[in-house]
């Protein structure tokens, strides 16, 4: 069975100079996908990605990175809307690159669909009462 | 069959007024007719939840001992500077004002992420806010320091007083230039990448009463989740702008300016607002109530997104030049679909002035003039309407010797 899934990636200072991705990439088989990455050396570093690949490499490979140090946390968890602060404007529609937000054609609400999402961030800054928070 | 505000309160107090909004009564105008509706409703209630920024709140902060005089020193409010060109402790606080150490638009696009309508928001919330003041000294008021907390709950008078709100419809920005560009109207992507548009349209309370025939100075409304009053016209209001046939204004037209007591008001009806490269500013709630007087008064709460349109009006070049040109003319409901054609091209649409918010509002003021807790007000003047004569001035400059 294939599965393919967005996460982040944390990168401790040093886990940074290995090349990880690389080992992920040729022992695991796994394809992926970089949608976001931050990573200088000797610091700590980001990379949002796509991995996907049959399901018992994906999980080897994801225990792989654990132990090489880098922490994962799936996408879903990274931009979250805080709903006290929605006002349901729409201002977000047409930011959003990959079409994560829609109105609701009989309420008007806006509905964000954390999947689409690729944390490009277009969004958060141009929420004017910034109600889409990061969480890295 | 003409009614009187009098009676409408009659009705109101022994719970029997007939409320609906401004959504609601194009329905039953539908199902009824004109004159049966008209005779049955006794009350519209309109709504809109936009970013304003003409809105601020003034404060009394009360006296301390050994006392001081802001009035002509420096007052900050969480560090954002408040007005002080007023009394000894009278301050007044703007929503667009912001921190002196804000890097603005110096690394552009500025965030603007707290300003004076996050400070009221967080005022409103009953929230502790950082006072720091200064002053010159007299005789009579020597201190020349203040450090304190202060409480919306502990301190004399907390007043919202908006200069221009509930603009009477409004523009559609676009951009038609070949870069970003960052507005009041919003993010604006280049060669026409999306339009933007901030008006509740059939639910806003100025387009329910195009002409000003029952909105007028002292009605009595839902401001900022309590209760306010028109206190005046808005600035820049424009009754002279062009209409349709209905009288409904086809620019940004009529304003009101409002005032109310903070202290009743909600932090959710008076959002702190930022718009990235632009600046901070604060969303407010409002909510009017129109009696329905007569039949020629509900006709007009009956218009729908259809019949309201507004100008698209290129926000890179003919709105920082003010330039007359407009691209077209365009309605809510079309603005609506998520998608308008503009010089061929179809571009996405958002709206920044939220309709669901807007929804809220006009359905709790209905609710609290069914209780009976809201009676109506009788205006004591009139906004000036299309016989005032009163156009929008632009500044015509003049040399300095």
């Amino acid at each position: 069975m294939n599965v393919s899934k967005k996460i982040v990636l944390h990168f401790t200072p040093k886990a940074v100079d290995k090349p990880v991705v690389s080992h992920l990439i040729r022992d695991y088989g796994l394809d992926f996908n970089i949608l976001k990455a931050s990573i200088s050396p000797g610091e700590e570093g980001l990379m949002v990605m796509e991995l996907s690949g049959e399901q018992k490499a994906y999980d080897k490979g994801i225990r792989y990175l654990q132990e090489s140090g880098v922490e994962i946390q799936a996408l879903s968890q990274d931009v979250t809307r805080n709903e006290e602060r929605c006002t349901h404007c729409g201002a977000c529609i047409t930011m959003c690159p990959t079409r994560a937000f829609s109105l609701e054609s009989k309420t008007r609400k806006v509905h964000f669909d954390n999947a689409k999402c690729i944390v490009c961030e277009l969004c958060v800054r141009a929420c004017p009462p910034r109600a889409m928070e990061l969480h890295f | 069959m003409a009614k009187t505000i009098a009676e409408i309160n009659e009705k109101i107090k022994k719970g029997q007024a007939v409320v609906v909004t401004a959504e609601e009564v194009i329905d039953i105008a539908k199902k009824k007719g004109v004159a049966t509706a008209a005779r049955e409703v006794d009350v519209v209630t309109t709504g809109t939840f936009g970013p304003m920024c003409s809105s601020s709140a003034y404060l009394n902060l009360g006296h301390t001992s050994p006392r001081i005089k802001v009035g002509g020193g420096r007052v900050y409010l969480n560090d954002v500077p408040a007005y002080t060109g007023v009394a000894a402790v009278d301050v007044i606080l703007g929503a667009t004002a912001m921190p002196e150490d804000d890097p603005k638009n110096r690394i552009y696009p500025g965030e603007f992420k707290y300003g004076g309508g996050h400070v009221i928001e967080e005022l409103v919330a009953g929230k502790d806010v950082k006072l720091v003041a200064s002053a010159y000294g007299t005789d009579c008021y020597p201190r020349k320091k203040l450090e304190t907390w202060i409480n919306i709950n502990t301190i004399n008078e907390a007043v919202l007083f908006n200069l221009r709100n509930a603009y009477q419809n409004y523009n559609v920005a676009v951009n038609l230039s070949d870069r970003m560009i960052y507005t009041y109207m919003g993010v604006l992507k280049p060669r026409l990448g999306n339009a933007n548009f901030c008006s509740a349209g059939q639910l806003a309370p100025l387009l329910n009463d195009p002409l000003y025939k029952t909105i007028g100075v002292g009605t009595k409304i839902f401001l900022g989740g309590g209760i306010g009053y028109v206190a005046w016209h808005g600035t820049q209001h424009n009754p002279s702008a062009p209409r349709t046939e209905n009288g409904v204004p086809k620019r940004g037209a009529g304003t009101l300016a409002v005032i109310g007591d903070l202290k009743q008001m909600k932090p959710q009806w008076l959002v702190g607002t930022s718009f990235l490269g632009y600046g901070a500013t604060i969303t407010v709630g409002i909510g009017v109530p129109i009696p329905v007087l007569n039949e020629e008064i509900l006709q007009y709460t009956l218009v729908t997104d259809a019949d309201i349109l507004a100008p698209i009006i290129d926000y890179a070049e003919a709105y920082p030049q003010r330039k007359p040109d407009v691209l077209a003319e365009v309605s809510y409901a079309e603005l609506k679909t998520g998608k308008i054609t503009v010089n061929g091209k179809e571009i996405p649409t958002a709206s920044l002035s939220s309709y669901p918010k807007a929804v809220e509002i006009a359905n709790t003021l209905k609710q609290w003039i069914k209780k009976g807790d809201f009676l109506l007000t009788d205006p004591v003047a009139r906004l000036p309407g299309v016989e005032s004569g009163i156009k929008l001035k632009s500044l015509e400059e003049r040399p300095l010797p």
